[in-house]
């Protein structure tokens, strides 16, 4: 295939890459420990949380609620694994503590939760909300003239909640062009694929016709996501939906596009062969 | 005196305040109703319909809060408190967020519109959210001081207001002060107790004139908040006078007489009668016959006062 004009570097890709292949490994060892979680829609949204943590957003690490942040918000926020192990990977809070998800005496909830861990910008996890909750944060920007920019992750099974569809209609309305939503397309929800279950395609369509300017790209696609992102600034007065075509449970063997890996936790030898399909050495 | 929905002393409280408080408010295509319609007029740019969008708006606000906005939702209770209780609770009762949550034209006064638009659940509701203050003010001067005191809080705040009017009690109350979670003793008496909130609060004043008429004689404790709940008041009064009497337009059930009974039973047990809308729904009617229909009356708080008195001890 030939090397595409917008292809980032080289280096830049490989550094990427790596921090990817990072959250990965961060997932896997949360949800293992966990003895639960959501590996599947964590896995697959990987490189978009590493091209938006280390690449796109303006954050600080040491300052978790500096006013001039970009924002993000998970609106899918059962892949709380998946934003943990980004935050920690940039610095937020230890590595060590992932391996504390979902238990008692640990911070790290089962969904994302503000008020205690560094870099969650909102409380996510009853699907649907997230996104309206971005909206507002976008809004807070537009008030306050900040030219902070927020992003947001939703599910594709996520849209079949009808306040999505209320958000997109407020996002356009109010033309906050400083708001992103990845929509991550794996097909798969808990019952089984999307067509099967409550068929909620087509996403392009739909969002086109709510008012937004719509890109479709290969989630798992580095390349890809920077264009999509470098467009997504350049778009004056409407949201921006990037239908992100994503391989749930990306990265490891056994869960790659299984909807059994939507919720559930590696056993041992799982483990080990996860952590090998990631290239890590066993913990 | 002067009579006015606390709706409407809502709005103009709005209106008012913006012109020393920066927030934002936000509608879902209720402004004429809600009256937030008159902060609208004057402050444009500081208001946002949502459309008839309740669940988006309730998150939306939300957003808007943990970007640094103090954000007042309106709709009517049965929409703001009823159809998005779930956003209400985890966008912004659990990350705890700066929203002031408005419930207007609750209870049956709401009248031709009938039982779908008569909440007479939202105070259970809100209640039930850790963390979440629920006001509900009698007349318009405790709608601006309430207003006021949910800006000065830094938190979620429910706010509870009527369609129909009320007399303006606490106006004519020279050593009116409003604290959030600080109950107002309108009247003192030894025999019994009434405790009420929103559009009873008058009518219990009205029942203590009747209940005097028999030489009994009344507290009446205007309890504005009815969450958190001022329980040193409470004993006090259930101490001094040994019988209660709850007054709510709301169910009977999760709302200002059970949180009342509850907190007294742990605390200092005295009979405690409660008067609201028993177990049902609504209906449409002119607004005086629903409440005697559902036995919001003065007449109906006197009677349940004697027979508290009746099971003292």
């Amino acid at each position: 295939m030939p090397e595409r004009e917008n292809s980032m570097e080289n280096a830049k890709k490989t550094a990427l890459a790596e921090i990817a292949r990072q959250i990965r490994i961060g997932i896997i060892e949360s949800v293992y420990h966990a003895g639960c979680g959501h590996p599947g829609g964590s896995l697959g949204i990987a490189d978009i949380m590493a091209y938006l943590y280390f690449e796109e957003m303006k954050v600080d690490p040491k300052n978790p609620k500096w006013p001039a942040r970009d924002r993000f918000v998970l609106s899918k926020g059962h892949t709380a694994p998946a934003l943990y192990a980004t935050l920690a990977e940039r610095g937020f809070f230890p590595k060590e503590e992932l391996v504390t998800l979902r238990q008692i005496d640990s911070r790290l909830q089962g969904h994302p939760d503000v008020k205690y861990i560094p870099g969650v910008d909102m409380s996510t996890g009853s699907l649907g909300q997230g996104i309206s909750a971005a909206c507002g944060m976008a809004l807070a920007g537009k008030i306050s003239k900040s030219d902070y920019r927020v992003y947001a992750v939703l599910g594709d099974g996520e849209t079949e909640e009808g306040q999505v569809w209320e958000a997109a209609m407020f996002a356009a309305h109010y033309k906050l062009d400083n708001l992103v939503a990845f929509i991550d397309w794996n097909g798969l929800q808990i019952d089984g694929p999307i067509a099967e279950v409550m068929n909620p395609a087509p996403h392009d369509a739909k969002f086109l016709a709510f008012g937004w300017h719509v890109i479709s790209i290969n989630g798992n696609d580095l390349d890809e996501i920077e264009a999509a992102l470098a467009e997504a600034r350049t778009v004056k007065g409407k949201p921006t939906a990037i239908i992100a075509r994503t391989t749930k449970g990306k990265g490891v063997s056994y869960m790659e596009n299984a909807v059994e890996w939507h919720g559930a936790a590696p056993k041992e030898e799982q483990y080990k062969i996860a952590l090998a399909d990631l290239g890590a050495a066993e913990a | 005196m002067e009579k006015m929905a606390t709706r409407e002393a809502y709005g103009k409280a709005l209106a008012t305040l913006g012109e020393t408080y920066d927030f934002v408010v936000l509608d879902a295509d209720l402004a004429a109703a809600t009256k937030t319609g008159v902060f609208k007029k004057k402050f444009p740019e500081r208001f946002f319909d949502c459309g008839i969008a309740e669940a988006n708006m309730t998150s939306v606000a939300a957003g808007l809060a943990a970007a640094g906005q103090i954000p007042f939702i309106s709709s009517f209770a049965m929409f703001s408190a009823g159809r998005a209780f779930e956003q209400v609770r985890n966008s912004i009762g659990y990350p705890h967020l700066n929203v002031k949550v408005v419930g207007t034209h609750a209870g049956i006064t709401v009248g031709e519109d009938g039982a779908t638009h008569q909440c007479n659940e939202d105070l259970a509701l809100m209640r039930s959210i850790p963390g979440m203050v629920v006001i509900n003010p009698s007349d318009a001067t405790e709608t601006f001081a309430a207003v006021e005191a949910a800006l000065r809080y830094e938190g979620p705040v429910y706010l509870r207001f009527s369609r129909f009017a009320t007399p303006d009690l606490t106006g004519e109350k020279a050593d009116f002060k409003f604290e959030i979670g600080k109950g107002v003793t309108l009247c003192e008496g030894e025999d019994v107790t009434i405790v009420a909130c929103g559009y009873m609060v008058h009518l219990a004043m009205e029942a203590k004139e009747l209940l005097a008429a028999e030489g009994i004689r009344a507290t009446v404790i205007d309890m504005h908040t009815v969450k958190p709940l001022d329980t040193d008041l409470l004993v006090a009064a259930a101490k001094k006078t040994g019988a209660v009497v709850t007054a709510e337009e709301h169910s009977i059930n999760g709302g200002l007489g059970e949180a009342v009974a509850a907190t007294l039973s742990e605390t200092y047990p005295v009979p405690v009668l409660r008067v609201g809308v028993a177990d049902a729904f609504g209906k449409s009617g002119k607004v005086p016959p629903l409440l005697e229909m559902y036995g919001l009356t003065s007449a109906k708080i006197a009677e349940r006062a004697k027979a508290a008195i009746a099971l003292k001890k």
